[in-house]
């Protein structure tokens, strides 16, 4: 499918990447991490560093599917006031400087269910937000919010691992849209990842039964392995390596401009892996 | 009997008890809990299972446990006649083991050679280590790190049974922590790993399942209460934190219109104050698998939880709970740390027996119930555990009466 305008903003992308023969590079971050200002900095200078997809984590006290980075990335966000009013708004300012760079934000059920799913999904929609991933609403509760989401007109992102077999893999692809999220190893975020090929296996496997784009994520750290995921996948997602920057920096401004140094170097490597 | 107005016919398929329940985890776990609920339900079509289930109940954990009339705190509170029903007098110590071997007999079942779970108090910690231990199987302990400090005892007997204990900082370094490490590992491990849930929640099958296997404690109450008294009791009293020990009293007699149940909630330092009490303190959520009432800010966060029991330290419920408050059918209260040290105190100073802070809860409040009813009304109190562990805590709490 090639761009049109009925497509949507994260449908678009990856329409114009797919022309440019190139994955797109998604990169993760909590939201109000380390604080509100300086997670605003980082988020509003993520598109021109070469984020492609931006996935924003809505933080949450008990991140069972995250590892320690993410873990502590939440932590720091909550410590620091973050709250859902204050997430949107961070989308809210990034659109008035960017209406193409797709965001999905991305978290636990808890917070938006807490919120209300209706007026969630309503100023989302209204605050520019593409994809929503909430870890822990599998296929078996698309009525809660997944459904909803797409007749708001956000996509839902789904999660596909590699316990997701043949006898599953087309119930989570229903109702799935924007692109579907192969989580190479089981575990936590963060985790070591699989051998390139054994993913690439594991991706064409799904490939014989969607057209949606693939991309693929946990444990994906540095640009080099980011080039060799992008070599056969869709979208490269690379979120605790970025977190880390956030935490090893001795102030937070060292922590932005880290940040975005790291997303420049993904970026380029991304961009030439197929060349 | 009509069954069609039974309260004891759920979860729905999708595990839900009203609007509680469900099955809310990552893509990662779904495929192992549905072959979960696979097994589960071809076990309990099993002869060969619940023989199996039977003789270790017997001669392995020394069921069935005594319900004992006791005699001087009828006495002393001058109504109601009180019953224990002696879940403490279980191998290891509590109810908890009632669950733990049915869930091992699960994971023998599906192959699996290596056993987790989390624990608050240490009293699941130790009665998994045991089943382990008793079949061989490897066995991770997930604990909090402010647990391991008040729970000395237990951490040594986990370790002594040969399981590894490994302290959780993330988080208050409690229970609900405990649950979520414990979650990690089994998404990491999930091929070889059987995660044993101390209580009756996280995600379907694990409410019902563990009620089920706690039931025995409603059962043979109901068969011993009709030898004793030739009739069903009026009031039935247990603690609360995820709920398993009362789910196991209260789920033979939820049809029983005529019986009345009471689940004690902790309440800590007060309902205003730092507490444990999720349907008294909470609103519904979605947290471990299952949506349920919960300690939440307005935001949607997990908010801690507080008492002077590290096994009611949760800032949820199980699911079946949060719908039987829904309906009515159960009345639910909350009880102060100070009143629980009061129903430890009276247990230990009336009965000769030393309570677990957990079940001095429900104690405590039939220390308020009893003297407002009449002689001939039968209260049973589910006495899920004994107070060994407690010794610290308490020690500290009584310092100024134990020096006189």
């Amino acid at each position: 499918m090639t761009a049109n305008t009925h497509a949507s903003r994260l449908e678009r992308r990856f329409a114009a990447l797919k022309e440019e023969s190139r994955a797109a590079l998604v990169t993760f971050i909590t939201a109000g991490d380390p604080d509100y200002a300086n997670s605003l900095d980082i988020l509003l200078g993520l598109p021109e560093a070469g984020a492609d997809v931006i996935e924003l984590g809505m933080p949450f006290t008990d991140p069972m599917a995250d590892g320690p980075a993410i873990q502590l990335a939440n932590q720091r966000s909550l410590a620091a006031g973050q709250d859902m009013l204050k997430t949107l708004q961070m989308v809210r300012i990034l659109r008035e400087q960017d209406q193409d760079t797709p965001v999905i934000l991305m978290g636990y059920y808890n917070p938006i269910y807490r919120y209300g799913v209706k007026r969630f999904l309503e100023e989302a929609a209204e605050e520019g937000v593409d994809g929503l991933i909430v870890v822990d609403l599998p296929p078996e509760h698309d009525d809660e919010l997944c459904i909803p989401a797409r007749e708001a007109g956000i996509h839902f992102i789904r999660l596909a691992t590699p316990t997701t077999d043949a006898k599953r893999l087309p119930g989570v692809l229903t109702n799935t849209s924007g692109f579907l999220y192969y989580v190479s190893s089981t575990g936590v975020t963060g985790s070591a990842a699989p051998t390139p090929e054994k993913v690439q296996t594991e991706v064409e496997a799904i490939r014989a039964h969607t057209d949606i784009p693939i991309g693929v994520g946990f444990g994906i750290r540095t640009p080099e392995q980011a080039a060799r995921i992008a070599h056969f996948a869709d979208g490269v997602v690379v979120g605790s390596a970025l977190i880390d920057c956030i935490a090893k920096a001795d102030t937070p401004e060292a922590g932005t401009r880290a940040v975005l140094a790291l997303t420049r170097d993904l970026s380029a490597a991304v961009r030439s892996a197929r060349q | 009997m009509s069954t069609r107005n039974t309260l004891r016919q759920g979860p729905d398929t999708s595990g839900f008890f009203g609007r509680f329940g469900g099955r809310f985890v990552a893509e990662t776990l779904m495929p192992l809990i549905l072959d979960l609920q696979a097994e589960y339900e071809k076990a309990k079509q099993d002869p060969e299972f619940h023989a199996e289930l039977e003789v270790l109940r017997k001669d392995f954990v020394g069921r069935e446990t005594p319900l004992y009339l006791a005699e001087r705190l009828t006495e002393a509170l001058g109504g109601a006649k009180i019953y224990l029903k002696r879940e403490d007098l279980n191998h290891t110590g509590a109810h908890k083991i009632n669950n733990c071997l049915g869930q091992i007999l699960l994971a023998k079942r599906m192959g699996k050679k290596r056993i987790i779970a989390e624990t608050g108090a240490g009293m699941h910690g130790v009665a998994t280590a045991t089943v382990a231990a008793r079949f061989g199987l490897e066995c991770v302990i997930y604990m909090g790190s402010t647990d391991i400090h008040r729970q000395q005892p237990n951490v040594q007997r986990m370790k002594l049974l040969g399981a590894e204990v490994i302290p959780v900082t993330s988080g208050t370094g409690t229970l609900k922590d405990a649950m979520n490490e414990a979650l990690r590992d089994w998404v990491t491990n999930v091929d070889n790993t059987f995660y044993i849930i101390g209580t009756v929640a996280g995600p379907h099958p694990y409410p019902a399942l563990v009620r089920d296997f706690q039931a025995v404690i409603g059962e043979e109450t109901r068969r011993q209460i009709m030898a004793k008294e030739g009739r069903l009791p009026d009031t039935l009293v247990a603690c609360i934190g995820g709920g398993s020990n009362a789910m196991g009293l209260f789920h033979p007699f939820l049809d029983d219109v005529s019986v009345h149940m009471i689940g004690v909630e902790a309440g800590g330092e007060g309902l205003d104050k730092r507490h444990a009490a999720s349907l008294k303190g909470g609103e519904p959520g979605v947290l471990h698998g299952n949506r349920t009432f919960l300690l939440q800010s307005e935001d949607g966060q997990i908010q801690d939880a507080h008492s002077i029991s590290a096994g009611l330290d949760y800032p949820g419920i199980g699911p079946e709970h949060a719908w039987l408050h829904d309906i009515k059918r159960v009345e639910y209260v909350a009880v102060t740390d100070q009143e629980a040290l009061e129903g430890f105190k009276a247990l230990c100073k009336y009965e000769g027996i030393i309570p677990a802070l957990e079940s001095s809860h429900a104690l405590a409040h039939v220390l308020k119930l009893a003297p407002t009813l009449p002689k001939d009304h039968i209260i049973v109190v589910n006495l899920s555990g004994r107070g060994d562990k407690d010794m610290t805590t308490v020690t500290e709490h009584l310092a100024h009466e134990l020096a006189d």
